[in-house]
């Protein structure tokens, strides 16, 4: 039965209207209108989907809203803001590192938690965190570069 | 001056090109697909404008705003579109000048135009924005006007950024997903369990009486719902397919056995193309057959479509390749009139060829038309994506060759079995939308014949020998009816000709103890063929390559559709357990290059794909329907198997510019073939080269 529930998600605590089993994907998309996470496969294999939930990835796709409700959700739009851009996007941006483009939403959250835990990653952890991401097009090399340019660029900040 | 085809079509200069406010908009039919070309227009408009790149502004395609520039298809959007917007931009720009020039009793040539500012003599200066009214437009373009020289350009042949890759990164970019014009309702398909089914009942009560369900349509076999969330449209779908009854039949070969069906169904067999005697000399003749499956599209987004009927007009918002041919398809099978559709394009995911964007757009304009005044949006299931969106398809390549003494080829026969290659609306001689084959009185799609290989051809694309055979014959079967349905998959049936016939080159060479590449240059002419097999061995180091235990390298070459962009590449692999690519080596002369970290993407990309279709993909299938529904039944290449790609681009040498995105494709498959020969001696013809089709393959 649909009732009114809230979620915290990029810091705000936020109010919708559904069943408690809905996926997460579809609160985030069409009841808070984030629409930059993306539906892939439905079924947690293709990493299109993938949120933060207390810095973790899930796949909002077959993750029912309730397990979440006591959680911080983080999207995509919430690791960038609009004039300072997450560094693993600016240096997606800085590499070229896409053709569509529609895998990138997941590729980017995946990163982000794989930095936020070793941020001097090798080539090979790269390419085996973001093994549960398929990309299409083929801009896998210059994903996996771009993120060794951001893993760079988070140290030297330090 | 010729104009290009499209400019031919669509003449006048203000359907081109419009100035607003310190920009430019620019108006191209052809459409972004991922590929990055709408980024390659606006660097030519910019340069045949002097303005920078950051004033032009790409409008999505629109069937109200655009030129009819046909199907984003067949890596020819530089040439065509591209030559038009030049042809358009040189003669407004010669047009402001010309006005200015008048107006100020200068001679033209005493201005000069920067940034869109036109300046002249003591200082004066006015720009486009100023004067270009959209009367001044409003007149067909002449064609005499000269387009800037190469050696004069400082935007074209740069790497200029992508412009809609920012967005990407961080989530702000829209997809046709994201469409919301308005309260959107939510509709789902239910489609049929198998290729012939007939639906016999369906129970519609319990899917009606679920809260948010709006509507169900039922229409023959087709049956969809609406509802007025997503995850209720989702469910409603689920309980609507429990709640239906369907008789199907076995109508699909046998899997297993599928290269012999293709051999033998009912085809019409047609000689494509014909050249040269053999001549005297041949010592042996040497044969082989090759094979490709049913390959899937495969886009991490399936297809999706929004739609919106007031009860007269019906909007569509699409990821088509061609939004015109949508317009007047969707127009005609669901009788209305042109003018009364209106088709928009916003990006979809990755889209390699004729996959669901059109399907998903009859889905939602029939789901729409059940609910007047509410935009419908309808996204495919991931099981629909890859069960139901049209395949690349299998074939059956068989190759013959008379050989001389020394090996080199005296007589080449090139034999295709398999379905066609364009099934695309608007070119099928039945509608050719999934629903409307479902819908009452619909009948299964059909492709249209094959196409001239002056225009690529579609089965036959590549099927023409590239070397200097003295004579060779090519032959195609077409089967009759399809058993999966078939369309264009990117590069058509170039994939698995050149992965045959370059296969096979290999296969002479090694019967007459010939090096793979001295092998080819030794019969390969066009020294823009010979630069490019030349170059990728180079870099790759192939002369100093040594086969170390379960590695080698290989070959393939092709000029994509012997008319496009050459293209060599060199793979090596390690095939222990399974075959694992390590590097691909790739050498492209494409003429002109219009953006080259673009075309480079382009070409990885299409490298880094076809080692995916290479090495692991099938569409896989029982009597009754496809079972290869999700990611873990039909897999793709995963980061952590994604060989090292390194490309080369050839100078363009004052060569007109041609696609790169489909090039690299066959020669792809051929090189990794090859270097699997090197590696273990066994000479594997049926794709994908997985564990078993290796075993298969190893002689008694």
């Amino acid at each position: 039965m649909a009732e009114e529930k809230t979620l915290t998600v990029n810091g705000q605590r936020r109010a919708f209207t559904t069943e408690d089993d809905t996926p997460l994907l579809y609160v985030l998309r069409n009841h808070l209108g984030l629409k930059g996470t993306r539906f892939g496969c439905g079924l947690g294999l293709c990493g299109a989907c993938l949120v933060l939930a207390d810095g973790r990835t899930v796949y909002s796709c077959d993750t029912p809203v309730w397990s979440v409700a006591d959680k911080e959700v983080t999207t995509v739009e919430g690791l960038s803001a609009p004039d300072r851009p997450h560094p693993v996007a600016r240096a997606l941006i800085a590499g070229q590192a896409a053709q569509c483009g529609y895998c990138m939403s997941g590729i980017v959250v995946a990163a982000a938690e794989l930095l936020a835990g070793n941020d001097d990653p090798t080539e090979d952890e790269v390419r085996a965190a973001l093994d549960r991401n398929l990309c299409r097009c083929g801009a896998h090399n210059r994903v996996v570069r771009s993120v060794l340019a951001a893993a760079a660029e988070l140290r030297e900040r330090q | 001056m010729t104009l290009s085809p499209s400019l031919q079509a669509n003449p006048r200069l203000a359907d081109w090109l419009r100035f607003v406010p310190g920009m430019v908009e620019v108006r191209s039919g052809k459409v972004e697909l991922g590929q990055g070309v709408l980024t390659a227009l606006a660097q030519i408009a910019a340069e045949e404008l002097d303005v920078p790149v950051h004033r032009i502004r790409m409008v999505p395609a629109d069937t109200g705003l655009s030129p009819d520039e046909g199907y984003t298809a067949g890596s020819m959007s530089v040439q065509h579109s591209g030559a038009a917007i030049q042809v358009v931009c040189a003669e407004v720009r010669a047009l402001c000048v010309a006005t200015v020039a008048a107006g100020w009793a200068v001679p033209a040539d005493a201005l000069t135009v920067q940034d869109g500012q036109i300046h002249g003599p003591g200082g004066r200066v006015t720009s486009y924005w100023d004067l270009a009214g959209d009367a001044l437009l409003d007149q067909p373009a002449s064609g005499a006007v000269l387009v800037k020289a190469s050696a004069d350009y400082r935007i074209v042949g740069t790497d200029v950024p992508r412009l809609d890759l920012p967005g990407k990164f961080t989530g702000r970019a829209r997809f046709v997903h994201d469409v919301t014009p308005g309260e959107l309702r939510y509709g789902r398909v239910v489609r049929p369990p198998g290729r012939s089914a007939l639906l016999t009942s369906v129970d519609t009560a319990a899917t009606l009486a679920m809260p948010g369900v709006v509507t169900v349509v039922h229409d023959g076999g087709f049956l969809g719902v609406v509802a007025d969330r997503e995850e209720v449209a989702v469910r409603a779908a689920e309980r609507l397919r429990q709640d239906a009854t369907w008789e199907r039949q076995p109508v699909l070969p046998d899997e297993d056995q599928l290269s012999g069906f293709l051999v033998e169904a009912p085809s019409e067999t047609a000689t494509l193309a014909e050249h040269g005697e053999s001549p005297s000399g041949a010592v042996r003749s040497l044969h082989a057959t090759y094979h490709r499956p049913y390959l899937a599209h495969a886009s991490i987004g399936p297809s999706s479509a929004t739609a919106r009927t007031d009860g007269t007009h019906l909007e569509v918002w699409s990821h088509s390749q061609g939004v015109h041919f949508l317009r007047r398809e969707l127009a005609k099978v669901l009788g209305l009139r042109v003018e009364d559709v209106t088709v928009r394009h916003v990006e979809g995911a990755g889209c390699y060829g004729h996959n669901g964007a059109d399907d998903a757009a009859m889905d939602a304009a029939l789901l729409a038309l059940a609910v007047p005044g509410s935009p419908v949006q309808v996204v495919w299931s991931r099981a629909d994506e890859l069960g139901w969106a049209p395949y690349g398809p299998g074939a059956v390549v068989r190759l013959s060759a008379e050989v001389g003494a020394d090996g080199s080829v005296l007589s080449w026969r090139h034999e295709i079995w398999g379905s066609g290659h364009l099934g695309r609306p608007g070119f099928t001689p039945v509608p050719g939308f999934l629903a409307a084959s479902h819908r009452k009185g619909g009948v299964p799609i059909r492709t249209a014949p094959e196409a001239p290989l002056e225009f690529g051809g579609g089965a036959g694309r590549n099927a023409v020998p590239g070397y200097d055979f003295p004579a060779y014959q090519v032959v195609n079967h077409d089967l009759r009816e399809m058993p999966l349905r078939t369309s264009s998959l990117r590069s058509l049936g170039a994939h698995v000709n050149v992965f045959a016939a370059e296969s096979f080159i290999d296969e002479l060479a090694a019967e007459a103890g010939r090096d793979p590449v001295e092998y080819r240059l030794a019969q390969l002419g066009d020294p823009r063929a010979r630069a490019v097999v030349t170059a990728a061995a180079e870099r790759a180091g192939w002369t100093r390559w040594s086969t170390s235990d379960s590695t080698g390298h290989g070959i393939g070459y092709a000029r994509y559709k012997n008319s496009g962009a050459y293209c060599a590449v060199v793979a090596e692999v390690e095939a222990v357990e399974e075959v694992r690519v390590r590097r691909l080596v790739i050498a492209v002369d494409a003429g002109l290059i219009i953006n080259p970290d673009g075309a480079v993407n382009q070409i990885e990309g299409g490298a880094i794909q076809a080692t995916s279709w290479t090495l692991k993909e099938r569409v896989r299938f029982d009597r009754f329907a496809v079972t290869s529904q999700d990611w873990e039944s039909y897999p793709i290449l995963r980061f952590s198997e994604v060989p090292a790609v390194e490309v080369e681009l050839l100078p363009g040498n004052g060569n007109p510019p041609l696609g790169v995105g489909e090039a690299a494709q066959g020669p792809t498959a051929a090189a990794i073939a090859n270097a699997v020969y090197d590696a273990l001696a066994v000479r594997v013809r049926s794709l994908p080269l997985t564990p078993e089709q290796i075993v298969a393959a190893m002689p008694g």
